[in-house]
């Protein structure tokens, strides 16, 4: 599942026609609803056996810009890597959806559907209410390092509960599912619309991920997160280290890859050497 | 205004003089010289025989980008360099020739990033307004969009960088430098038919390119030793061409998954490939077609900008200059590390 790109707003209305769905899902009575468009997926909301169980259809359409022999290589691996990922974590424990079927030849998977919002979209959110109502940064920030530490722990429980890691941990690939009781009387705001970060932490789109439980690989996923957390919400960037902090009391060795994300951090900043 | 720009981060000396007439009009460029220091096949470019080129060169080529532009030194504004990044000592000669300009003619300094003059001479020349930005080049492989007055980093080159990975392939295959090792492996590319396999190594919106050119030494190797090997599926005699063909291919598709990865993490359909690695025609057309598949362009410019030049540091030179930004004398530096996002974007809201 991957939730990534909000259509540009001067964009037509995503159509389904430059990428059909392989012939399984073009007899369907009620066709699959594309939901968004993401740098390697498509998303489509269907059902899966019954009419009222809704389920994410991801397809992977070959890339025509790639090499038709590496495209294959490429789409079957990810599919694979991706279900087998997946269902590794549902065993672990870590929070994901589930996994109901897949054909790795045609490119695509069908997952659980998760309600819901990703977490670029309600920190930006968040991060506007808050400029609107003029508060100040570094003000009433519990709510949002709540987050940061449930982001950290749902992370710790992924890598060291699952052995796996991630490949491309941003904040497009995170849910925030509403609980159940948040959805019915979310009405009753508190301040500054802090509902707004409420809910349970949900890790999707294993596409680069791989079972991996070296301190390297953990800690570049941890860098990736970061990076792309300064450069997506610049002005919550302070608070990673709330996020580190939960991490690194998620799971024993976790100390150890917080070590390692200094080294990773510092021959990242390295490349800045040459024009 | 006019303002004239001094580039030496890399082999290639560049002068450039660029003119923006009242605000809103595009820019004029009134002339775009550059000389390269070119190395003999198998070799790279050690940093004291570049400076000691540049050093050599830089009188000539200002007098010959004034005589071109027809302009007379009361009518330059400011002197632009290159501030970093880059080599030290090339960075270090152009530095002081553009001091020494500054003295003599009596004009105020602007230092300059280097990735960010390629960004805004781009945008320039494209008309690309808020595109997501891909620059490769030799020392450089960065994913950057623009936020809140800095051109912020999304992905990069986590070991080497493409153009890094080019030039050293290149030394393997012991294939001319010149007019630049990355140009010649395409020319070869375009006569390569089989795709070997390769490591592809992307980590969400960064990729790494040494053990790539670690595999693809390998390869050639073991080619130079066989060079009667066939490929399994075709039967097809394997050469030297499938080696830079298999290698474009591979860390172009690379380069434009970690592209299209930005794009859709931004939500932005437009894409500007700036850099020397960005006037690559192969890399140009893959880029398109993902471009293409999202509903949105890709804007590229010719080796004239895509390759290190001066008017792209006149140009972003003078977009600070005009904001007020100056380079005192006792500041006027150069640095081999300055990131694309240390520079302040005062131009641009």
């Amino acid at each position: 599942m991957e939730i990534q790109a909000a259509p540009p707003a001067h964009q037509a209305p995503l159509s389904p026609s430059p990428h059909l769905l392989p012939p399984i899902f073009q007899s369907d009575t009620a066709p699959p609803q594309m939901i968004t468009q993401g740098a390697e997926a498509l998303l489509y909301r269907t059902t899966y056996l019954l009419p009222t169980l809704p389920c994410a259809l991801k397809y992977r359409p070959s890339k025509p810009y790639r090499h038709p022999i590496l495209d294959a290589r490429l789409t079957k691996h990810r599919i694979l890597s991706e279900a087998r990922v997946l269902v590794k974590c549902r065993r672990e424990g870590v929070p994901v959806p589930a996994v109901y079927a897949v054909d790795e030849r045609e490119g695509w998977v069908m997952l659980e559907w998760v309600e819901g919002e990703v977490v670029r979209v309600k920190v930006n959110e968040w991060l506007r209410r808050r400029k609107e109502l003029g508060v100040a940064e570094g003000v009433e920030e519990e709510v949002l390092k709540g987050l940061m530490g449930r982001i950290g722990r749902a992370i710790g429980r992924m890598h060291g509960g699952g052995g796996l890691c991630m490949g491309d941990l941003t904040t497009s690939n995170l849910m925030l599912r509403p609980k159940r009781e948040d959805t019915v009387n979310g009405e009753g705001s508190r301040n500054a619309g802090d509902e707004v970060l409420g809910g349970e932490i949900v890790l999707i789109d294993f596409g680069l991920a791989s079972q991996s439980s070296a301190d390297e690989d953990r800690a570049v996923d941890l860098y990736v997160l970061e990076r792309a957390f300064g450069s997506t919400h610049p002005r919550a960037e302070g608070l990673f280290s709330e996020l580190l902090g939960a991490y690194g009391t998620s799971f024993k060795g976790a100390n150890v890859v917080l070590k390692k994300l200094e080294e990773v951090r510092m021959r990242g900043r390295k490349r800045s050497m040459l024009g | 205004m006019i303002a004239i720009g001094l580039e030496g981060s890399a082999n290639k000396l560049g002068v450039g003089i660029i003119s923006h007439p009242s605000p809103g009009k595009p820019a004029q460029i009134l002339s775009n010289l550059r000389h390269t220091f070119v190395t003999p096949p198998g070799e790279g470019f050690l940093p004291k025989d570049t400076a000691k080129h540049h050093r050599s060169w830089v009188v000539q080529l200002v007098k010959q980008a004034m005589a071109e532009a027809k302009v007379m030194i009361k009518d330059v504004d400011c002197i632009c360099y290159t501030k970093g990044p880059g080599m030290g000592a090339p960075l270090q000669s152009v530095a002081v020739a553009a001091r020494m300009l500054a003295l003599l003619w009596e004009k105020e300094l602007v230092g300059v990033n280097h990735c960010v003059g390629h960004i805004e001479m781009g945008r320039e020349i494209t008309g690309a307004d808020n595109p997501v930005v891909l620059y490769v080049s030799g020392g450089n492989t960065q994913v950057i969009a623009y936020a809140e007055q800095r051109y912020r980093i999304f992905g990069e080159a986590l070991d080497i960088a493409v153009g890094n990975c080019l030039d050293r392939f290149a030394r393997t295959l012991e294939i001319s430098n010149d007019p630049a090792p990355g140009y010649n492996i395409e020319q070869l590319a375009k006569k390569g038919k089989v795709l070997l396999d390769l490591p592809y190594a992307v980590k969400g919106m960064d990729c790494s390119f040494a053990g790539i050119l670690s595999s693809i030494d390998v390869l050639a190797a073991e080619l130079k030793a066989n060079p009667e090997t066939k490929d399994p599926i075709t039967g097809e005699v394997i050469t030297t061409a499938d080696l830079c063909f298999t290698l474009q291919e591979t860390i172009y598709a690379m380069l434009v998954e970690i592209t299209e990865r930005a794009m859709a993490h931004v939500g932005s359909s437009q894409v500007l490939l700036v850099g020397g690695v960005g006037c690559n025609e192969r890399l140009q057309e893959m880029m398109g077609l993902m471009a293409a598949g999202r509903g949105g362009s890709i804007f590229a410019t010719d080796e004239r900008f895509c390759i290190d030049n001066g008017i792209m540091i006149a140009h972003a030179g003078l977009r600070a200059y005009e904001t007020g930004f100056r380079t005192p004398l006792e500041d006027s530096t150069c640095t081999q590390r300055f990131r694309t996002d240390e520079m302040f974007i005062k131009w641009r809201d």
